[in-house]
């Protein structure tokens, strides 16, 4: 099908996407950098270009619970938030993911206190990656908008239904003007559908929603949340796949490779980054290296089996992170290695934190990356330390 | 003539319990085109343990601090698909979840004038975790976390005041109600769910677990509470007092002393002064409410 490409601000690109997919129940609370998706939902509820519940909260805490609710009462419903916010939602999160409410979140990546920042990196998200809820990472304002309109479907198929974020770097995707390519609200909705619940609040079938449980019955509830996100999995392809066939754009299932066939070092990262990243792998290439680039979109399912066939027998890979498990180090290098564990091509995993509360990781950084790991390849064993892209030493003296 | 319960019996309160009674009381009139939403405390784990709900009306419960935003989301999501049979939303939350933790959802819930209905039954302390003193702990009643020892007399302030907090709100319908006078908390539970817009309703349900008291006197004390001015029952449309339930006032001992929660103000005469305190709070609402 043939879109509309215009110059879009990434809030916006979002926006118009959640516009489309119609949900029925908009709550979110402001916090930098999300605020603009919010006020463009707000806007387009008001001018009659949306017609949903637009839910003005007290908090993040009530707007997840607000979203909650309507979910649980049959409607589909999104919300957005950043940073401290999401930390903040991260109780509700957690129930609505175990009571199965396939809500449709923003999560605008941003840093996480202290000292307060509205820098971008991963910590937020990560904070909430146990709760069961589906996290797509982006690369482009492109990117942002198929897969909100892909999102709702994955969210709600009745094999799925959990809460699924989509997660866009702050500034750098949310406020970054690039053409976006967007296709007719009516298409949009045709390929979104709507929201049918298995269950709902309703009195002509009383459930009871939120029980009390003895020592029986949670690991199954758990349980049923790993089985969830397997059947994702499946979803994510083909919904991804049917939308490269309704509107023609496709940006990788569970993972997207760059240049990987004859790799010699691998950068594997997600988000915004992997855009310079698969600038900077380019660059090298024609210098004659053998760098490929392995993008994480979907870190929850994880694609453990994706990536250890992307990185095929590649002695060597280098992890970006923009998350910290204090003391224990990058958390997507940690699942990194630990999907390589028994795996009969062990290569060299070297662990990066490159752009932690937005430090800068331009070309050059990423080229230097790739000269320690080819460094630390020859000499390091696989339980190498984390690498601290640009740390200040100066600052502890 | 057998009436189908839609709070089915068969939960797990504890005998005497306040709350089950009036939540009963209040399915009755809500009748069955109603949600019901509550937080976690006592009323969420003695009725809903998984296979085994006594529930007959939609329940829904999340956590502990958000029972109104729940329901304004439910809301919400009938509204969105044109709610065709007016089904009516209910939460009904301890005084931990209403005065403490669940005070800021509440506060937006009353703020955006939502339609929903919020009772309150007040047992003036964290029950479900083994009676810790809440906002809504009088003064003087002796919990866990306000105990009774050496100077401490109980709880060293005085409970927080929701019916002003809810006024404050400009909340359209605001009343009081007791277990022991269930017309009146039926006719109060029709006209908050009939009002549009915001309701709260407060109930004081007597808790013989917290308050150390035999399980059948519940219902007595519920009315002692309101004889003594302790707890006024009243009622407020658009901010006018509408209604006010006269008493004859029996002095607070009567209501006081079968608790044991009280018991270490009878004991030693140190404590004069918090009596005094107590006695004048009664007073105090006698008048403002010109109850007798
Ligand atoms: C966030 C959170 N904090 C604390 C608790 C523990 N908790 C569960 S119920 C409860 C007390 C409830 O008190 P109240 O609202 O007065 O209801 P009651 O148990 O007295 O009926 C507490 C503290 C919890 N479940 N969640
Ligand atoms: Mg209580």
């Amino acid at each position: 099908m043939k879109g509309k490409t215009a110059i879009l601000e990434g809030s916006r690109a979002v926006a118009e996407a959640v516009r489309a997919c119609r949900p029925d129940v908009i709550s979110v609370y402001p916090i930098t950098p999300q605020t603009h998706i919010l006020e463009d939902l707000a806007r387009f509820v008001s001018s009659g270009q949306l017609k949903s519940q637009f839910v003005r909260a007290d908090s993040e805490f009530s707007a997840a619970s607000i979203v909650y609710g309507a979910s649980a009462a049959g409607a589909r419903a999104y919300t957005a938030s950043a940073s401290q916010g999401l930390l903040l939602m991260n109780e509700v999160i957690y129930a609505m993911a175990s009571t199965r409410l396939p809500v449709v979140l923003t999560a605008v990546n941003r840093a996480i206190s202290a000292p307060i920042t509205i820098q971008p990196d991963h910590q937020d998200t990560m904070s909430l990656r146990d709760t069961g809820a589906l996290q797509i990472h982006v690369e482009s304002l492109q990117e942002a908008y198929d897969a909100h309109v892909q999102s709702f479907r994955i969210a709600e198929d009745p094999e799925v239904l959990l809460p699924i974020f989509i997660c866009m770097d702050g500034w750098v995707l949310s406020h970054s003007y690039e053409p976006v390519t967007v296709f007719p609200d009516e298409a949009i909705s045709e390929f979104a559908g709507t929201f049918q619940p298995v269950q709902k609040l309703d009195p002509a079938k009383p459930l009871t929603y939120g029980s009390y449980a003895d020592q029986d019955v949670l690991m199954e509830y758990r349980y049923a949340l790993m089985l969830a996100q397997e059947k994702a999995r499946e979803k994510i392809r083909s919904v991804t796949k049917e939308y490269k066939e309704v509107f023609g754009h496709f940006d990788g299932d569970l993972i997207d490779t760059h240049r990987t066939e004859d790799a010699e070092i691998i950068l594997v990262a997600m988000g915004s980054m992997v855009s310079t990243i698969r600038a900077a792998v380019d660059e090298l290439r024609a210098e004659g290296r053998k760098v490929g680039l392995v993008k994480v979109r979907t870190f929850r399912p994880f694609p453990e089996e994706e990536i250890i066939k992307a990185c095929g027998k590649a002695p060597l890979i280098a992890v970006l992170d923009k998350s910290l498990s204090v003391n224990t180090g990058g958390i997507l290098a940690t699942e990194i290695k630990a999907a390589f564990y028994g795996n009969p091509v062990q290569p060299v995993i070297v662990p990066f934190m490159a752009g932690l509360g937005g430090k800068e990781v331009n070309r050059r950084v990423i080229k230097e990356i790739v000269d320690i790991a080819c460094r630390a390849g020859d000499k390091q064993g696989p339980r190498g330390d984390t690498i601290w892209m640009g740390l200040d030493h100066g600052f502890f003296s | 003539m057998e009436v189908k319960e839609l709070h089915a019996p068969g939960h797990r309160a504890c005998p005497g319990c306040g709350c089950a009674i009036a939540v009963k009381i209040i399915l009755r009139e809500t009748g069955p085109n109603t949600i019901i939403v509550s937080p976690t405390g006592c009323l969420e784990t003695f009725t809903s343990p998984i296979r085994s709900s006594s529930w007959e009306v939609p329940w829904i419960h999340s956590l502990f601090e958000n029972a109104p935003a729940i329901a304004t989301g439910v809301l919400a999501g009938l509204n969105s698909q044109g709610n065709p049979n007016g089904t009516k939303v209910v939460a009904i939350g301890g005084d931990g979840g209403t005065y403490d933790i669940g005070m800021g959802s509440l506060s937006g819930m009353f703020e955006r004038k939502d339609d929903i209905l919020y009772i309150c039954y007040d047992n003036e302390a964290y029950m479900n975790t083994g009676i810790q003193g809440s906002s809504a702990t009088p003064l003087g009643a002796g919990t866990t976390t306000t105990p009774v020892t050496g100077d401490s007399f109980g709880k060293m302030v005085e409970k927080k005041d929701m019916v002003a907090i809810a006024l404050a709100h400009g909340v359209p319908y605001v009343a009081t109600a007791s277990i022991a006078n269930l017309a009146d908390l039926k006719k109060k539970v029709r006209k908050g769910m009939d009002n549009p817009g915001p309701a709260f309703i407060l109930m004081l349900t007597p808790c013989n677990v917290g308050w150390g008291y035999e399980p059948e006197e519940t219902v007595e004390l519920a009315r002692k509470a309101v004889e003594t001015g302790l707890f006024p029952i009243v009622e407020f449309e658009n901010g006018n007092m509408v209604s006010a339930l006269k008493i004859r006032p029996v002095p607070v001992e009567e209501y006081l002393k079968p608790q044991k929660r009280y018991q270490h103000l009878f004991k030693n005469d140190k404590f004069e002064d918090v009596l005094k305190a107590i006695r004048k709070k009664a007073e105090d609402n006698i008048k403002k409410f010109g109850l007798a």
